[in-house]
């Protein structure tokens, strides 16, 4: 049989129940069932079935995801597997090292099953920009899984893996999350090492899990996590233990807030009324829920664009059609090479980004928005600094609507831009959030809710988590899968 | 006319001078930095810009950077950070340059220089540090270009003067006082012909008296100090020829050609880039805290202009001899040690800055590479002062201890170098000599006093230049006055 989570995965494999080899083979036979529809991967890990017999007779069984199955994000460097950020600029690239986390997931014990489709250089909220195509949402595949980590939900919500990482630059593991019915961490900036995670807003990025619960999120958080001399944003003595927060649902003493700005116009009816649900349940498990304003949410968004889009712009200025990935077979000169490669590489969304980017830190215009976009992260900071001075986390919703409808978002790239209100003030701050399923909208289609953190304390956010899904099963509801036709 | 040379204008002058630090590693990654090594076989993954990878500031460079920086009197911004700096070109592989714009590590330094007109302050705007790019190889014969990313990732400080300068002699002052002061520090080789020290002049003119600076040019790509000179002196009467045709000097970048000795224009203003600096976000901001400043402070050798007045001090050297031995290191440590071994301050100094300088001119050495050991040139000194060789033999020992690093007791005992100390046989050859030559004797005494000069080089001849020159002179005059 096919396990759901990690943690019973772990718990079979201890008990010999099962093996490696067949949870491995039963998620790749998943893969092969429904992958034609949902589109999940980029990539099969072709060596998956054989790295887990292999772990089976001579793997650390002690390992903390000792004989996991995981599906990572086509955005983390493999050795093993191309890695594309799901663009036509880096088809059929292959990186000459391995992530950090990718290293630290072998070194855990875990199995990588593939590497999985997302926005282009994780630019988009609905995995539509991504050059192998679009992933469909398991719960209505109608519908977009949300973005960019589109394909690392999607996997785990069509139980193609029961874990998967992804990355979170404005809200990118959080709202697919919601999307797809799921749990997922955007941990503190500097919490998880960025080395081989290909950029896309370098002060921004971070990777984190994706599950069905807080506690799997955390297990997998706890493998990523921690200081990489690789990488000199990485915290030092960062150690998460989240044992204690995981055994202990009595949130007594425990202070939520709650900003009614984030509840007011533009909020989809049935969401709001999900998180105020949910909000009623923590006050159930002993929080005491704090009514309060967070004005500055109003600016984050052009703020967190300017920045992201220029930090973009100069990330990406590496791919030039020179030292790999795409190259054009017809060139006049060294700068139609650049010309060509890079337009004829990228695609519209991410040109749209590199432009915006570009024209920011434009000598003439760099005060005007990027310098004015500093000082109002800088601001909003002071917000969230004040927020946490009063409460140990708060309660927001992670997007205005549930999932939308396929092929109905690229074409207003500004409403979509805007549709990140809640989540990327959190990536300007550099503060965790988790992301956890709250509902379900008439439609059928999951509701998410996030709760945030004062930096470094993702220990308070899965303690939180897992009181409010011992109490509630919004989490363990599963779609209707189909089959390819 | 006043102004430079008589023509009118005066010359403002600032230099951007790049030298490559001698780290043995990268500035962001732990590759060698060593010159020289075959293609693209000092790279990894992180200098070679692939996807995803992330920089790790090398601590030597930031601890030789502030060296530097309080070795030229700057103050040290104890909380610094880089700047990417955009642009495409090939040798570049991330497509930006990681380097300091808006908080440099260094600012508001100054240099010394001796000038015609006395001591002058060159002021020193900042000092940065980057990353150097990689290197192009156009291969004629194929018509590609290769990339060779070894460059890519070794560490440049970035040294940025105030337009300060109004010479070419002073350039080249301001210069060698930064490379004699970076060689003390031991930071750079800064070896002009192998690219670890650049400079880039920017230059203008004006009348003499004029409140407004001209438009400045900036000329790039001189491999030498004599480059740089000739390369000065062309954009001087270039713009003044420009500016005496009723023209207007363009703000511009140019290239220097120097074998063909001219400068020509490389992009100008409209085509400069927008470099579209921002604050690099894969590194952490720069903390440098009090406690290392003043290890760093206290680890700084003795420079050149401190060297230079403890030799007048405690020497007795002049002014211009202290000079010359502290313009380099090497020179300056040969000089102490040979004097510690007991050789005479002045005549060691002598011996280096005359014919040493001197040989190494000639062979286009740097007193870096000298090789002769401070126990050699002791005991040469030494064999001087005890009478057993003259002067003139001193010198001819010294080329070979220069050129093979002899042992000057011995060399002077194997091919028979000792002074004629006998006085019975020099008075004979003295007598001989004046004998055989009455004509000279005859024109001294009635009143020619040159000819003793020859009556002399007789003598020496005749001892084969191994008899006490002033020895001989006074033998020599007593026996004519008699």
């Amino acid at each position: 049989m096919q396990y759901e989570t990690a943690a019973q995965i772990r718990q079979a494999l201890a008990a010999g129940q099962t093996t490696a080899a067949r949870q491995t083979e039963a998620y790749l036979a998943q893969i092969a069932k429904y992958d034609g529809v949902y589109h999940c991967y980029n990539t099969i890990n072709e060596q998956a079935a054989e790295q887990a017999a292999e772990f089976d007779k001579q793997g650390d069984k002690e390992g903390p995801l000792a004989g996991v199955p995981v599906a990572i994000k086509d955005n983390l460097a493999t050795e093993a597997m191309p890695t594309t950020c799901s663009s036509k600029i880096l088809q059929g690239f292959i990186s000459p090292y391995d992530a950090t986390v990718v290293q630290k997931l072998q070194a855990a014990g875990a199995i990588i099953l593939g590497k999985t489709n997302m926005d282009e250089f994780a630019m988009g909220s609905t995995t539509e920009t991504s050059y192998t195509g679009a992933t469909k949402n398991p719960w209505d595949t109608g519908h977009v899984p949300g973005g960019s980590s589109g394909g690392s939900a999607a996997a785990v919500a069509a139980g193609e893996a029961p874990l998967a990482l992804g990355s979170d630059t404005g809200g990118s593991i959080r709202q697919p999350c919601a999307y797809c019915g799921l749990t997922g961490i955007k941990p503190t900036y500097g919490a998880v090492s960025r080395y081989g995670l290909l950029a896309y807003g370098s002060s921004l990025d971070q990777i984190g899990p994706i599950a069905h619960t807080a506690e799997d999120c955390a297990l997998l958080l706890q493998v990523i996590a921690g200081y990489d001399e690789k990488d000199s944003t990485s915290k030092k003595d960062v150690q998460f233990d989240f044992a204690a927060a995981l055994q202990n649902a009595d949130l007594r003493g425990k202070k939520i807030g709650l900003p009614l700005n984030y509840l007011g116009d533009g909020l989809d009816a049935e969401i709001k009324a999900a998180i105020l649900a949910a909000a009623e349940q923590f006050a159930a498990l002993g929080a005491e829920l704090c009514e309060f304003e967070m004005p500055m949410i109003e600016y984050a968004v052009p703020a967190y664009y300017i920045i992201a889009c220029a930090e973009a712009s100069s990330n990406l200025s590496r791919y030039d059609g020179i030292k790999y990935g795409y190259h054009p077979e017809r060139f006049a000169d060294l700068e139609d090479l650049y010309l060509t490669a890079r337009s004829e590489g990228f695609g519209l969304e991410v040109k749209r980004r590199i432009m915006l980017g570009t024209f920011a830190l434009s000598s003439g215009y760099y005060d005007a928005y990027y310098q004015k976009a500093l000082k109002v992260r800088a601001l909003i900071s002071r917000e969230f600094d004040k927020a946490f001075a009063q409460y140990d986390a708060i309660l927001s919703p992670v997007a205005p609507t549930c999932a939308p409808a396929l092929n109905a978002s690229l074409d207003d790239p500004l409403a979509m831009y805007l549709s990140d209100i809640y989540t990327v003030s959190v990536n300007l701050v550099g503060i965790p959030a988790i992301s956890l399923p709250c509902g379900f909208s008439a439609a059928g289609l999951p509701i998410g809710m996030q709760l945030l953190g004062a930096h470094f304390d993702e220990e308070m956010l899965v303690k939180l988590a897992a009181a409010y899904q011992q109490k509630t099963d919004w989490h363990l509801k599963k779609p209707q899968l189909k089959e390819a036709e | 006319m006043s102004g430079y040379k008589n023509t009118g204008y005066e010359v403002v002058i600032g230099l951007e001078v790049h030298v490559e630090l001698n780290t043995a590693t990268k500035i962001f990654c732990s590759c060698s930095t060593a010159f020289g090594a075959a293609p693209n076989t000092q790279v990894c993954p992180v200098c070679s810009g692939m996807p995803g990878v992330l920089p790790v500031l090398n601590q030597k460079v930031l601890e030789k950077g502030v060296a530097v920086g309080l070795a030229t009197n700057c103050s040290i911004t104890q909380k610094c950070k880089f700047d990417r700096k955009n642009y495409f070109y090939p040798d570049l592989p991330k497509a930006y340059q990681t380097s300091q714009l808006y908080l440099p590590l260094c600012r508001n330094g100054y240099l010394e220089i001796e000038t015609e007109g006395g001591v002058k302050k060159v002021r020193i705007h900042e000092i940065h540090m980057e990353e150097d790019a990689g290197k192009l190889n156009h291969e004629a014969q194929s018509g590609h270009t290769l990339i060779d990313f070894n460059r890519c990732g070794v560490p440049l400080l970035e040294i940025v003067s105030e337009p300060d300068m109004t010479s070419a002699e002073e350039v080249l002052a301001y210069l060698e006082k930064l490379k004699s002061t970076l060689e003390y520090l031991n930071v750079s080789d800064c070896k002009m012909q192998e690219g670890s020290m650049r400079a880039d002049v920017n230059l203008s003119v004006r009348k003499v008296g004029a409140a407004e600076l001209g438009t400045r040019t900036e000329t790039k790509n001189m491999n030498s100090f004599k480059a740089i000179a000739r390369a000065i002196e062309y954009e001087i009467f270039r713009q003044i020829e420009v500016l005496e045709d009723g023209g207007q000097v363009q703000q511009e970048t140019r290239r220097w050609d120097d074998e063909k000795g001219i400068g020509y224009a490389m992009r100008n203003k409209e085509n400069a880039h927008d470099y579209r600096y921002f604050p690099e976000p894969d590194l952490a901001p720069i903390n440098i805290s009090d406690a290392w400043l003043a290890e760093i402070r206290a680890a700084i050798p003795e420079l050149p202009d401190q060297k230079k007045e403890r030799y007048v001090q405690d020497y007795k050297l002049s002014a211009y001899d202290a000079a010359q031995l502290t313009r380099y290191r090497r020179l300056a440590e040969l000089f102490e040690s040979t004097v510690q071994l007991g050789g005479q301050p002045k005549e060691a100094a002598n011996l280096l800055i005359g014919d040493c300088l001197r040989l190494l001119n000639a062979d286009g050495r740097e007193p870096a590479d000298l090789q002769l050991a401070p126990e050699s040139l002791a005991a040469l000194l030494k064999l001087v002062a005890a009478g057993t060789i003259n002067k003139t033999t001193a010198k001819n020992v010294f080329e070979q201890i220069y050129a093979h690093n002899v042992d000057p007791v011995a060399y002077v005992k194997e091919n028979g170098l000792e002074m004629v100390s006998d006085d019975g046989a020099l008075d004979a050859m003295i007598d001989e000599v004046i004998a055989a030559n009455p004509k000279s004797v005859a024109d001294y005494q009635g009143g020619k006093k040159a000819a003793l000069g020859f009556l002399v080089g007789q003598i020496m001849k005749a001892t084969k230049g191994k008899a006490d020159a002033g020895k001989v002179n006074a033998k020599l005059a007593e026996k004519l006055s008699k």
